[in-house]
């Protein structure tokens, strides 16, 4: 019973050895937010990863591909089919992509992915990283904050909004059950549930309360309203660029032929805009053209050529910061709608380049820089036809991977060895997304691994202070462990009041730092955002991390094998003391002043 | 310090020479064991430092009667406190025994000595040793809690804090069971070391200059308290002094000198 309350009356009067598991406290706590912070980043990186590479992908070694997809999905369907979910044959292949920007021509090499974006889709989870998606304009509304909320302002004919009811002047209270009040708000909720078929909304018109439900759509090649228009503007603008850029005497005008504008005079600007004989097909980056015509497509002004991307985000942005307020804004040096060049390789030998243009229809962004930066999407069967891809006799065309998506992915190894053993390794690679990205997420569990071994030590340490500070209680209390033992007590129990000692230091010390590592690390957003404040420097850019903000994932047992880890060495650490003050001697204890 | 001469005869009989006894056979021991609650024999205590080996008891032999008040007295450094430690088995002799009831006790296990202390003896100190993180109360109760595990302190600890209480208003400090140490005064603070080594109900109480850090009146004030204890409830005291004044109140008072028992005197 002495043990106990000896214990708690040390533990109240001896304010040191609180001081001494602060140490322990430290470590608990960056050991909790390191930890988090790390499994953070590879979860997020790992589920982006994921999100773009399908749990497994066949590949041939050559970029001429394999001329017959549907025979050789057959054959897979066959070897392991009660495994597989969905696949989808793509072509992969290097490019270069290029387009204009403030008069300047900005070229960018890229890896090219031809997909049907249904069957893509299937695979992996791509409308979560198509921005028209996830910012809504998919849909088809246009949406505005107001006072109390996300105000609906418009709604394009016949889009998914319009068919499940949404009217313009609607007010959007609700997105899957969360209550929303702004655009921001709206967005940031659609970005967790595009992936679904359908989200519920909850809608307010004419003072009632209305539950929709919006179907999303399936990606497609199609322009968004909003996209489509701005390719309509830019094509006008660009038709009179032209125009302008004629020479003024060789405009055919009826009466006003006699002698021209002056060389040097001003141009009129009261002349009729008259649409010149532009071809409407043309595409808008004109100098590419007189080496290759782009396909005939329909008589729409502004339909999309027949060459339609998904770019990459990071391909097309920049941080542009203001000059006059120092924010920094994203600048996109191509929109959705307009067009760029594409340059790639044909197959077949020897390799020759082939260029065509193509419209951009949507600005892909996973958050995976490596990936927003390097990648895009085009029309397999225009990727297909550009490569010569396609056999002029029988029709087939070649594709150079198959992706495909498991039931379970746990069953990927026994997928990949039935597979292996039907295609042959010299002309397929058969491998897990995990094992495309081996080396990247390798690199994060390595990292992991030295800080969790380096801050152990940090906690190891702290324990020293704590036997260091422990052994002058001990001096300190050599009388009173005197009297204990003249009264009666055992060694044991004079050992088991610096152990229990030690072991009550431990739990207070490393349940402080959990609580505080936990609290660090779900305000750690917030906390960086003030740190950058007062620094006046951004301390986690996020063009140089992979991610918009820190992304934390706490592991229960990761908390639970720190926390008893720290306990642990502060019990340890009191061990030597706690004999010391057991096998002092009672007389000699009673005598110590 | 005079010694009756009428005393030296009860000296040479029952406080013989360890030499001596030795050399009778030991049948003194083997007599007083029966009669006597504590005794001691041949007892020899020698620390050693570094080389050399330092002699502080050589060869004593004293026997406590049961309800007897005994004092010891000697110089600094004539070994009345290492005696006293010894017989309260805080240490071990060197050579020699110690008998309770007229069984040897001092090479019994650790945990029969330690039940020993806790149960059977007391102990007051000069410099009172009270822990000063507890108060008044939780001091004279830390026999007590030694003595039982956290579960059966707790059943009992009415019935513990009930006669604690009524010791601690038999040493006249009812009203101040809160304090901490470190509050009381010296008188008071013995006076609750007092209650703290008779809570367990010890048969022997050790006091080792009990009022040697007291003045005189606190000091008569305290001998009071241990004559009434003695005269009373028949409790076996044995004190170590160096004032003679105050071993003079005891039944019997043995005087030390060099680790051996120099004189032997019946109090008036």
């Amino acid at each position: 019973m002495y043990k106990t309350l000896l214990c708690l009356r040390y533990l109240r009067t001896r304010w040191i050895a609180m001081a001494s598991i602060i140490s322990v406290t430290l470590g608990v706590a960056t050991m909790i937010v390191v930890n988090s912070v790390m499994a953070g980043f590879a979860t997020e990186m790992r589920d982006r990863i994921h999100g773009i590479l399908a749990d497994l992908v066949l590949e041939t070694h050559s970029l001429d591909g394999d001329l017959n997809a549907a025979e050789r999905m057959r054959e897979i369907d066959e070897v392991a089919g009660e495994y597989i979910e969905a696949m989808t044959a793509t072509v992969e292949v290097y490019g270069m992509v290029s387009f204009k920007y403030r008069g300047q021509t900005i070229t960018r090499p890229v890896t090219l992915i031809g997909i049907s974006p249904h069957e893509k889709a299937a695979v992996s989870p791509l409308v979560a990283n198509l921005v028209s998606f996830t910012n809504g304009r998919r849909l088809g509304w246009e949406l505005v904050d107001e006072a109390r909320g996300c105000q609906v302002t418009s709604v394009v004919a016949e889009s998914p909004v319009a068919q499940a009811g949404i009217q313009g002047e609607d007010r959007i209270i609700a997105c899957d059950g969360v209550p929303i009040e702004s655009v921001e708000a709206l967005r940031a909720q659609l970005k967790t549930v595009i992936r679904r078929p359908s989200l519920d909304l909850s809608i307010l018109r004419d003072g009632q309360t209305l539950d929709l439900t919006v179907q999303i759509p399936k990606p497609d090649w199609e322009l968004t309203a909003t996209a489509h228009k701005h390719r309509q503007a830019v094509l006008e603008m660009e038709r009179r660029r032209l125009e302008w850029n004629q020479p003024r005497d060789v405009i055919p005008a009826g009466g006003e032929s006699s002698g021209g504008p002056d060389p040097g005079a001003l141009p009129n600007f009261d002349r009729p805009l008259v649409a010149p004989p532009v071809n409407p097909q043309l595409p808008i980056v004109p100098e590419f053209d007189a080496l290759d015509p782009p396909t005939p497509v329909a008589s729409d002004p502004g339909a999309p050529l027949s060459g339609r991307i998904y770019i990459g985000a990071g391909l097309i942005e920049f941080p542009l910061v203001d000059r006059e307020t120092g924010e920094i804004k994203i600048e996109r040096m191509v929109l959705a709608g307009e067009d760029v060049r594409i340059t790639t390789v044909s197959a077949g030998r020897p390799p020759e380049p082939r260029h065509f243009s193509a419209t951009v229809i949507d600005v892909f962004k996973s958050g995976m820089s490596e990936y927003d930066s390097n990648l895009v999407f085009c029309n397999l069967e225009e990727l297909q036809q550009r490569r010569g891809m396609v056999d002029p006799v029988t029709g087939e065309r070649a594709i150079t991977s198959i992706q495909i998506k498991l039931k379970d992915f746990d069953d990927a190894q026994t997928v990949i060895e039935r597979l292996r053993a039907t295609f042959p390794a010299h002309v397929y690679s058969i491998r897990t997304w995990q094992q495309k990205q081996g080396p990247l997420l390798a690199a994060v569990e390595l990292e992991t691994g030295i800080l969790n071994i380096l801050l152990f030590l940090i906690i190891t340490v702290a324990g020293f202070g704590i036997l260091a500070i422990f052994y002058m209680i001990v001096v300190e209390k050599t009388r009173d462990i005197g009297i204990l033992k003249a009264l009666g007590a055992s060694s044991q129990g004079i050992m088991s009041i610096f152990l229990g000692y030690g072991l009550a230091l431990g739990v207070v010390g490393s349940g402080v730092g959990v609580g505080l590592g936990l609290l660090f690390v779900s305000y750690i957003n917030e906390i960086e955002s003030g740190i950058t404040w007062l620094l006046g420097r951004k301390v986690f850019d996020e063009t140089i991390y992979y991610f918009p903000e820190i992304p934390t994932a706490v592991s229960l047992f990761t908390v639970s094998w720190v926390a008893f880890g720290a306990v642990l060495i502060a019990v340890l650490a009191s061990i030597l003391p706690a004999r010391r003050a057991a096998r002092l001697h009672p007389v000699e204890a009673l005598r110590y002043e | 310090m005079s010694i009756p001469s009428s005393s030296q005869d009860i000296e040479q009989e029952a406080w013989a020479p360890a030499s001596q006894v030795a050399a009778s056979n030991v049948r003194p021991t083997v007599e007083t064991a029966t009669t006597s609650r504590l005794s001691c024999v041949a007892l020899e205590k020698s620390y050693r430092k570094g080389q050399h080996i330092i002699p502080v008891l050589r060869g004593l032999e004293i026997d406590v009667r049961p309800g007897e008040f005994l004092s010891i007295v000697g110089q600094s450094g004539s070994g009345k406190s290492t005696l006293l430690h010894v017989l309260g088995l805080l240490d071990a002799p060197s050579v020699g025994e110690v008998h309770l009831d007229g069984e040897r006790i001092d090479n019994l296990s650790v945990h029969k000595r330690d039940a020993l202390r806790n149960g059977d003896f007391g102990f007051i100190f000069q410099f009172y040793h009270l822990l000063p993180e507890l108060t008044l109360l939780e001091n004279v109760v830390a026999p007590l809690m030694i003595r039982h595990s956290t579960w059966s302190w707790w059943r009992q600890k009415r019935k513990v804090h009930d006669m604690a209480g009524e010791i601690i208003e038999k040493v006249g400090l009812a009203h101040r069971l809160k304090h901490r140490p470190s509050e009381l005064s010296g008188g008071e603070m013995q006076r609750a070391a007092i209650a703290r080594a008779l809570v367990g109900r010890p048969r022997i109480l050790f006091a080792d200059e009990p009022t040697g850090n007291l003045d005189s009146n606190t000091g008569l004030e305290i001998m009071a308290l241990l004559n009434n204890l003695n005269e009373l409830e028949g409790l076996t005291i044995i004190m170590v002094t160096h004032d003679d004044a105050i071993a003079r109140q005891a039944h019997r008072m043995v005087q030390l000198s060099e680790g051996r028992v120099e004189t032997l005197s019946e109090a008036a």
